[in-house]
């Protein structure tokens, strides 16, 4: 008798509390905007935070209450994404660019070696706190996989001990970039495919001798581009992709192989 | 019974400290230390509810649980409420005052089923609370709870300063983060044992 006293309170006291909450929600309910829910639909609803806001419910509810215009900071989405948010919101779509990730290092197995065995906690961010790691260049990509394990897309995989972008998988989400503690991976318009592939900022005899196909700031790049879009800062050239026109000169000079077209 | 009122005031704030001595509701104020006026957000937050929250739990207690005597449901009973109230207050705050909705929206949630509300509930309804002959129960246990709750904010802001000044004075790599800050959480809640005592012999 008395658990059947109790199961009656409880019961009791809890449905008087689901029927007072579902009045209130009657009672109370707030208007979202319409729009909002639309938008959101079209969004990938990874989350990433490319775009700029809290994940994709920050974003859509910012271009609904039309504090955000541009349709196409969706970077995962693409041109599609945009297009239908565009459709939505009954403006012209934006043209967008698509961009993938490109990891600057190219020290594979057989470019650079190790100078120590490493049997610590399988991580990149681990590794890299004891001597910077287990390569012999402090700069280059660990191999470990942090990167690999944040990506939603399967778009990123270590290949022969280096960090390797599958460019139609890739979304630019930028995860990746954010993860590697060396800071290797940066987001490039896919339109331009050529590239640093290294981030040692050593002097030029010293990168060498750790890589076979490190940067070593020799400018002959510099030298040969005709737009002035890239330029070597502390020992390590760097392209600006604003003013490249992809014509490839530089990676035709480069006398390491570091810079690939 | 204005003395009384004094005294548990003192009290909860600074000898019972929820926080710092009875070490309930760690969780935020870990959690949400990091800037001041989110600390001050959250700390007002935790009076509002810890104070609703009495305000169901005490009488729920006194007149249905000990009437039918349930008072081993206390615990799952007292969640139940608080829950469905704070889901409450919460639709509420947001249709009628978006803008306090907003600042206290996220922490309001977080904070139902704390241990230092339910805490609260459960220590205002303990023999000692109750036999305060000179002074109404149910009021005595209101103080109780806003004075429970005002030591929270108290603890949340001061921490907020400390979090504040390490952050700026750069400690050693190895303990940035979460171990510096428990260090310096314990070495604030071991200041306030300082208070042992205090309040009962001011009023003596």
């Amino acid at each position: 008798m008395p658990i059947l006293i109790a199961t009656a309170v409880v019961t009791a006291i809890g449905l008087l509390c689901a029927v007072m909450l579902a009045v209130a929600s009657k009672a109370f309910e707030v208007k979202t905007n319409p729009k909002t829910e639309q938008i959101r639909a079209c969004l990938p609803g990874a989350n990433c935070g490319a775009c700029g806001y809290a994940g994709c419910d920050g974003y859509a509810n910012a271009l609904a209450e039309e504090i955000e215009t541009n349709t196409s900071l969706c970077t995962p989405g693409a041109a599609k994404v945009a297009a239908d948010v565009a459709e939505v919101l009954g403006v012209a779509a934006v043209e967008v660019t698509k961009k993938v990730a490109l990891v600057h290092c190219n020290g594979s197995c057989e470019n650079t070696g190790k100078k120590a065995e490493y049997k610590g906690p399988q991580s990149c961010s681990a590794a890299k706190l004891i001597f910077g790691g287990d390569g012999q260049c402090v700069y280059g990509c660990l191999g470990l996989g942090d990167c690999v394990s944040v990506c939603e897309y399967d778009a990123i995989h270590i290949v022969d001990g280096v960090a390797r972008v599958d460019i139609d998988a890739c979304t630019a989400c930028g995860r990746c970039a954010k993860k590697c503690p060396n800071a290797l991976i940066s987001i490039i318009p896919a339109t331009k495919p050529v590239a640093v592939k290294c981030s040692n900022k050593d002097k030029g005899a010293v990168a060498r001798k750790n890589c076979k196909v490190a940067c070593i700031g020799c400018m002959k790049c510099e030298k040969v581009c005709p737009n002035g879009a890239i330029k070597v800062e502390n020992n390590l050239s760097r392209i600006d992709y604003e003013k490249c026109i992809a014509c490839g000169a530089c990676a035709e000079a480069c006398p390491t192989n570091a810079i690939k077209f | 019974m204005f003395k009384d009122l004094i005294i548990i005031i003192m009290t909860s704030v600074l000898v019972n400290n929820y926080v710092l001595s009875r070490f309930l509701g760690i969780c935020p104020f870990l959690g949400v230390s990091k800037k001041t006026n989110q600390a001050f957000g959250m700390g007002v937050a935790v009076i509002l509810v810890m104070m609703m929250a009495t305000l169901v739990t005490w009488p729920i207690q006194r007149y249905v649980l000990d009437a039918f005597g349930l008072e081993y449901l206390q615990t799952i009973v007292f969640i139940l409420v608080i829950a469905a109230l704070v889901q409450l207050v919460e639709m509420f705050l947001k249709k009628v005052i978006p803008s306090l909705h907003a600042s206290l929206g996220i922490y309001l949630p977080l904070i139902t089923t704390n241990c230092a509300v339910l805490g609260v509930c459960k220590n205002s309804l303990t023999e000692e609370m109750l036999t305060k002959a000179d002074t109404p129960q149910f009021l005595y246990a209101m103080i109780y709870a806003f004075a429970s709750g005002l030591g929270f904010l108290l603890a949340m802001v001061l921490f907020a300063g400390v979090r504040n000044r390490i952050a700026a004075s750069k400690p050693p790599k190895a303990f940035e983060g979460t171990p510096i800050t428990l260090i310096s959480a314990s070495i604030v809640a071991l200041a306030f044992f300082g208070f042992g005592g205090i309040a009962e012999n001011l009023f003596k």
